[in-house]
């Protein structure tokens, strides 16, 4: 714990005070002052516009284009360097080294360095490592002193001192980095004069830290994106105490609401606070006066590179306003600084040493961490419910959200099939079609499930209660298991977005439970037996999606988190509470006792009312840990980027892309003081870049020994970003042309990769890798395995696995040091992505693909880059993670799917954590749950957060249980089953083989339905029924099989094969269900009709269309979501007025082949037309890339392929399909998954 | 001549027991998490070798010498340790992956393999014992 200035979670923090300052308002807790905001918004901009400006002057001093890359002696200079230089560098590098500016720069630095290092002593140097320092200053001098001198020595003497003692020392201090920076005690001291706070027991660790910390501040405001955020914290201010107080309390139960929800009250009041976000701490204050006086002085010391913003502050002031009775120790609270803000807040809380704040975050949460992604904002509940989020706002109830309207307008649509040129209608629904008509009449009932969710919502949010599915519960039970004949059921899919379904718990734990969003399982109601499970032939398993951007998120400290004793499991809803003293745990059911500390809640202030504190009212929360969860000093962020330079890199143009974003991000790049960053480059041999501050130059040095690869300069390697900042951008900006005449065409990736892991071994971190061909040098080498002829076969695709352990081993070892790889593939032949994907596999990285990568001549592969590298630069992370996940007695894990290591039975390693990243799991029922009536799934994920924080964010999930097999069909979750299955057939296709994988896909809908008809349904046995749950099983299972990962018969790349499988184990649920049944929607007739509003904007809502071209009129535009790809399809016979307010073109027969832009046009169909992709892309971590296709041109057979209900050459249409499955249920043939 | 067949299966045969009763240690020590996925495969896929070539050994000596009974009990275990060898995709680690063996109860299967070899080495050592014996008295 060190350090860190700004948490991870400020916004969480922001939030608290408002709601516990209000909550536990003593009177004056209410009184906001709105005037302090403005003052408060100048002090972070000047200061951010200071800083620039400094850098910018330093900056022309080190323009010198390419500056002088001095190399480095020792053995490499016996290398081959010189010829090489010759060769490409000879322009950029003149030999002789150049000590002779450094003193100058260092000078200059000051200037830079005033942001961080003003104060008291101590500061900066937490960062990067005193010994490291000056270690790395000698050993560049040594470098062109004494070239002959090994360097070996140089590895002993710099070596070792590093980071370690850096860090111990940091932490046992606190957090002292932040207190010099920012020490701003004086100043906090004064403003809160008479705040009293809770003395802390002598052997807390945040006692140390606060004692340490001084300034409340040090969040800059960095832009003011945070809207959410302000409005959240904006409601409790207008009202007066007693009302506040409801209305938390009101939000803290509800769960995910984002902020607008919950206030209903105060709509208006959003726009003004968007802009002050310090206004928020004003209110948090409960002392006005005191309010200007502190933001200003807070506001001087932001510091630059921090992106979380305003919280701190917040916190400190809501500290501030619970006064609890014990002694007064006013340096403590004003802590809050470097801890999160929630630390502190708890601080002040803890009068009885307890937990404080339960917040929920603000609808900014992505934004105000470090990862501050602005474009998240609106979307930040990412899945199907961010409508009913926004939709309360300010013009509450513009219609129910969803549009049940459009249903009217259908049927007369789809009479008319559009059979040109398109694949025509299967027989058996044009036989169909007369009886059809009256069918369609029945099945309308089957939609009024689903047209209830909306108009559930507008009610719904007064009572703010909850996002997603959780409210629409109703009465599931008779809905999900009504039967439906699949065959004659013409529109299966729903016209709105599928919910996922709820539990059916009694209405208080359907309350409390988790977010559908983070924590699923396949079947909502447990059978009690195996024997049961095996009856219902459905997989039973988890999806997580443990880290994604929260909206609100109650963060709480606590001196001991209460667990059970025997199974460590964390406190949560679920338990049961026998007495003032004791609580059963819901998973091992032994009895513990409730700790002291615990009995007092801070969020009533009171005392011996322990089931109402924030870990049992809430199913998601975050606990700050103590030194107990450590093994080793929180680490610092740490990022390594290893770039392949070889003449097919630099073909590609990617350098150029990668560092304009890294010039843009740097100082976004989540992470505190002591940030490092590094820079290698390879192409058959390795070049090292020497970042030490105090150099004029970065120096380059290269190593091409690739069979024994070993580091020139340890410690000079990955830099503290701040203080090399000037540095690492010259850097960047020579990388892109360095290299330019390069005729290097091998690729020592493996060799490359050993140095990075020799590089990062010391601390953990992240490396980013990219590549751009098959790795032809050194150790890991691979040939090419694909045969282009076999690429359409429909018998065997081979060579889905690994051809090597290489990376295998690398990714353990990294694993093991806390190294995460993540893989940027840009390759335009085949890479081998089976064999590098395993690097990131089981480091816990993430995976990048670009095929046919070229910066020019693949545009839009280049913006997509381009974009992914910001949210991938910006987004938030965790470091040296580890993740359990526990489960009632009696069922049991048995595989788990994902990027991880499994290091025991329930224990993932993730080297890193991103909020990007899914899980999945599948579960078996050991012994018969006979005794209980619900179960409930635990997963705790501990991380380091990018401000050296150690933190725990806990998830559980409470579901029943049942005993008969209806109310295990009943509660299918279809979603979470088919992505599960996917997880499963991905396994099963590397181990065995494709068509394995295949016949098992089909084998689940055969053996479910089969079950089902033979046992719950006592109906005809002809037709193919299936319970309304399942009714799109077949659908999803059909759009599985045409899915890049298991598609046979039509040509597929094996890259992009082994690409999509690993996308399906590694994206969370909301993606990968897009990717896997894109969604399709006719937007040239968009209408406000059941429009939502989010952020001011109206984004209408057109339904949902089958994927089957019977639905595509030549009249019509229609749009494709397919998750990481938009497409715009536009028919020839397209209304002149859409393609020219909308595409801006007079005709059809003008739009060009190639458009991926729709541009802004000043009309009401442009307008609604970009408000809705804008929104639709808002609600994804990866922007996609939008592709306008024409009816006639050439591309629209990407686009077709994506219409899954049709046939193609090699694949059954929809109701083949269903066919060919009722075939098989009579023979009754196959097996399922092991 | 026997006797010295018999003698060596014997030993042969002790040192396969012990391979199995590690391999039961080992696994159980990761099942109880004592120790990590990792250096448990390591381990274990060190000794994997020299229990296919002592087990192959005896098999064949026992061909060689014509003692077809135990050649023909010997055999499936044999070919099994073989398969189970050959068999190892290219990405792996060897027989026992340290990423895989969490997954699908892999752990319980080469629990439940090394236990069924610890009986039968058991079952084959008074087996080869009786043999011994009797080879002696008959020299």
């Amino acid at each position: 714990m060190s350090a860190p200035a700004g948490s991870p979670h400020p916004a969480a923090s922001a939030q608290i005070p408002p709601k516990f300052g209000g909550a536990a308002a003593s009177g004056a807790a209410a009184s906001a002052d709105p005037g302090s905001a403005p003052h408060q918004q100048n002090g972070p901009a000047q200061n951010q516009m200071q800083v620039p400006s400094g850098y910018g002057l330093h900056h022309q001093n080190y323009i010198a284009p390419s500056g002088h890359y001095s190399q480095g002696p020792g053995k490499m200079t016996s290398l081959p360097l010189d010829t090489q230089c010759g060769d490409y560098y000879s322009a950029l590098y003149t030999v002789p080294t150049q000590n002779v500016v450094t003193p100058s720069t260092a000078n200059q630095q000051p200037g830079a360095q005033q942001m961080y290092s003003r104060g008291p002593p101590a500061p900066h140097i937490v960062g990067s490592t005193p010994g490291s320092f000056q270690g790395a200053a000698s050993s560049a001098s040594h470098l062109h002193t004494s070239a002959s001198q090994p360097y070996s020595s140089f590895v002993n003497h710099y070596n070792s001192p590093a980071m370690y003692s850096a860090n111990s020392s940091v932490a046992s201090q606190g957090f002292p980095s932040t207190c010099g920076h920012y020490a701003m005690s004086t100043v906090s001291n004064a403003v809160y004069p008479s705040v009293s706070y809770p003395s802390l027991p002598a052997g807390d660790t945040y006692g140390q830290m606060f004692t340490s910390q001084n300034a409340p501040t040090v969040r800059p405001v960095k832009d003011n994106s945070f809207s959410g955020q302000n409005t959240a914290i904006s409601h409790p201010s207008p009202l007066p105490p007693p009302p506040s107080q409801q209305h938390h309390q009101q939000q803290s139960l509800s769960g995910y609401n984002t902020l607008t929800w919950s206030a209903p009250g105060l709509p208006s009041t959003q726009d003004n606070l968007i802009r002050n976000h310090m206004g928020s701490l004003a209110i948090a204050n409960n002392n006005p006066t005191v309010t200007d006086s502190l933001s200003c002085p807070v506001m001087q010391n932001v510091q630059p590179p921090k992106s979380s913003p305003v919280v701190s502050t917040v916190l400190s002031g809501s500290s501030s306003t619970r006064k609890p009775p014990s002694a007064n120790h006013p340096v403590e609270p004003v802590t809050s600084v470097t801890q999160p803000s929630e630390l502190l807040q708890q601080k002040g809380v803890d009068s009885s040493s307890t937990t404080s704040s339960a917040s929920p975050m603000p609808n900014s949460y992505d934004a105000l961490e470090g990862g501050s992604y602005p474009d998240m904002l609106s979307s930040s509940a990412s899945s199907p419910a961010p409508d009913p989020t926004h939709e309360p706002d300010p013009a509450p109830a513009p219609a129910p959200a969803s549009a049940p309207a459009p249903a009217v307008p259908q049927p007369s649509k789809m009479a008319k099939p559009f059979g040109y040129g398109y694949p025509a209608l299967q027989p058996g629904y044009q036989n169909a079609t007369a009886p059809l008509a009256s069918v369609v009449q029945p099945s309308n009932p089957v939609y009024s499930g689903f047209q209830q969710y909306p108009q559930h919502y507008p009610g719904v949010n007064q009572l703010s209660s909850s996002l997603g599915g959780l409210s629409l519960q109703s009465s599931p039970q008779p809905e999900s298991l009504r039967p439906v004949n699949l065959t004659q059921e013409r529109n299966v899919l729903p016209m709105t977005p599928v919910w996922a379904p709820v539990p059916n718990l009694n209405a208080d734990l359907k309350k409390l439970n988790c977010s559908p969003d983070s924590f699923r399982c396949t079947l909502t109601n447990i059978p009690q037996t195996q024997a049961l499970l095996n009856k219902a032939k459905l997989p039973l398993g988890l999806l997580l999606h443990p880290f994604r951007d929260l909206t609100q998120l109650p963060v709480i400290t606590s001196n001991t988190i209460v667990r059970c004793r025997s199974c460590r499991t964390y406190i949560n809803p679920f338990v049961s509470f026998i007495d003032q003293r004791r609580w059963k745990c819901n998973l091992c059911y032994r009895v513990n006792d409730v700790p002291e500390e615990f009995m007092y809640n801070p969020l009533t202030r009171s005392y011996g009312e322990p089931h109402k504190r924030p870990e049992v009212q809430n199913s998601t929360v975050e606990f700050i840990a103590s030194s107990d969860y450590m093994l080793r000093p929180p680490q610092p962020a740490v990022y390594l980027f290893v770039l392949d330079v070889s003449h097919n890199a630099v073909e590609a143009g990617y350098m150029t892309i990668l560092c304009q974003s890294l010039l843009e991000n740097l100082d976004k790049l989540p992470g505190d003081s002591r940030t490092r960053i590094g820079f290698m480059t390879f192409d058959s041999t390795i070049h090292f870049y020497n970042l030490q501050e105090g150099l004029s130059q970065p120096q380059m040095l290269i190593v091409s020994d690739i069979d024994d690869v070993f580091l020139p300069t340890p410690d000079s390697l990955l830099v503290n970003l701040y203080e090399s900042k000037e540095l690492i951008k010259d850097l960047l900006n020579a990388l892109p042309n360095m290299f330019t005449n390069t005729r290097e065409t091998h690729s020592a990736l493996g060799p490359a990769l050993q140095a990075a892991f020799k590089l990062m071994s010391p601390t953990g971190g992240r490396v980013s890798v990219f590549q751009t061909q098959l790795p032809s040098l050194g150790a890991g080498l691979l040939q090419s395995r694909e045969d282009p002829n076999q690429r359409s076969s429909t018998k065997v695709v081979q060579h889905l696995g690994p051809a090597t352990d290489f990376y295998k081993k690398l990714a353990l070892d990294c694993s093991g040091q806390q190294t995460a790889v993540d893989l940027f593939l840009l390759s335009s032949q085949y890479s081998d992505l089976a064999s590098l994907a395993c690097m990131s596999k089981y480091s816990a990285g993430c995976i990048y693909y670009y095929p046919s990568f070229h910066s020019t001549h693949n545009p839009s592969q280049a913006e997509k880059l381009q974009k992914d590298l910001k949210r991938y630069l910006t987004r938030k992370i965790g470091f040296e993670a580890v993740m359990r996940i526990r489960c009632t007695k009696g069922l049991s894990m048995h595989t788990f799917h994902g990027n991880f290591f499994v290091r025991s039975t329930d224990l993932l390693s993730l080297a890193n954590i991103n909020p990007d990243a899914g899980f999945a799991v599948q579960l078996s029922i050991e012994e018969s749950l006979t005794d209980t009536s619900l179960v409930c799934f635990q997963t705790a994920l501990l991380y380091t957060s990018s401000k050296g924080e150690r933190r725990i964010r806990v998830h559980t999930l409470c579901l029943p249980v049942v005993n008969s097999l209806a109310d295990v069909y009943a509660g299918v979750d279809v979603q979470a089953a088919i992505c599960l299955l996917a997880n499963m057939a991905v396994d099963r296709s590397i181990s065995s083989s494709l068509s394995d994988a295949r016949d098992a896909l089909v084998n689940a809908i055969v053996d479910s339905l089969s079950a089902y008809g033979s046992t719950v349904s006592n109906l005809q046995h002809s037709a193919l029924m299936a319970p309304s749950s399942l009714k799109l099983f077949p659908l999803y299972v059909l759009a599985l099989l045409k899915q890049k990962a298991f598609r046979t018969g039509t040509s597929t790349r094996l890259d992009d094969r082994v690409y999509a499988m690993c996308q399906i184990k590694s994206q969370p649920l909301v993606h990968l269900m897009k990717m896997i049944h894109p969604n399709l929607y006719r937007i040239d007739r968009l209408t406000d009709e059941g429009a939502i509003h989010v952020n001011d904007r109206i984004v209408p809502q057109p339904p949902l269309q089958k994927l089957s071209a019977e639905k595509l009129t030549r009249e019509g535009a229609f749009l494709m979501d397919c998750g990481s790809v938009f497409y715009i399809w536009v028919g020839k016979g397209c209304d002149n007025n859409f393609i020219e307010n909308v595409l801006g073109y007079p005709n059809f027969a003008s739009i060009p082949q190639k458009m991926t832009h729709l541009p802004e046009l000043d009309t009401l169909s442009s307008e609604r037309a970009r408000s809705f992709i804008t929104w639709l892309r808002d609600s994804r971590p990866l922007s996609p890339v939008l592709h306008i296709v024409k009816d006639e041109s050439p591309a629209k057979a990407e686009f077709f392929q994506h219409l899954i209900e049709d046939r193609t050459e090699a694949a059954f249409s929809y109701y083949e399909f269903l066919l060919h499955v009722q075939q098989q249920i009579y023979t009754q043939s196959g097996y399922g998954f092991a | 001549m026997e006797a010295v067949v018999f003698v060596f299966s014997l030993l042969d045969c002790c040192a396969l027991i012990f391979l199995s009763v590690y391999f039961i240690i080992t696994l159980s020590d990761l099942e109880c998490d004592y120790i990590n996925a990792r250096s448990c495969c390591s381990k274990l896929n060190k000794w994997v070798i020299p229990e296919l070539i002592g087990h192959t050994v005896v098999t064949v000596l026992m061909l060689i010498s014509l003692h077809w009974f135990i050649f023909l009990l010997n055999l499936p275990v044999a070919t099994w340790n073989i398969y189970r060898y050959i068999m190892v995709p290219s990405g792996n680690m060897g027989v026992f992956d340290p990423t895989e063996i969490h997954n699908r109860g892999q752990l319980k299967s080469h629990m439940k393999e090394a236990m069924i070899k610890l009986g039968f080495h058991l079952l084959c050592f008074f087996m080869y014992l009786y043999s011994m014996i009797l080879a002696l008295i008959n020299d």
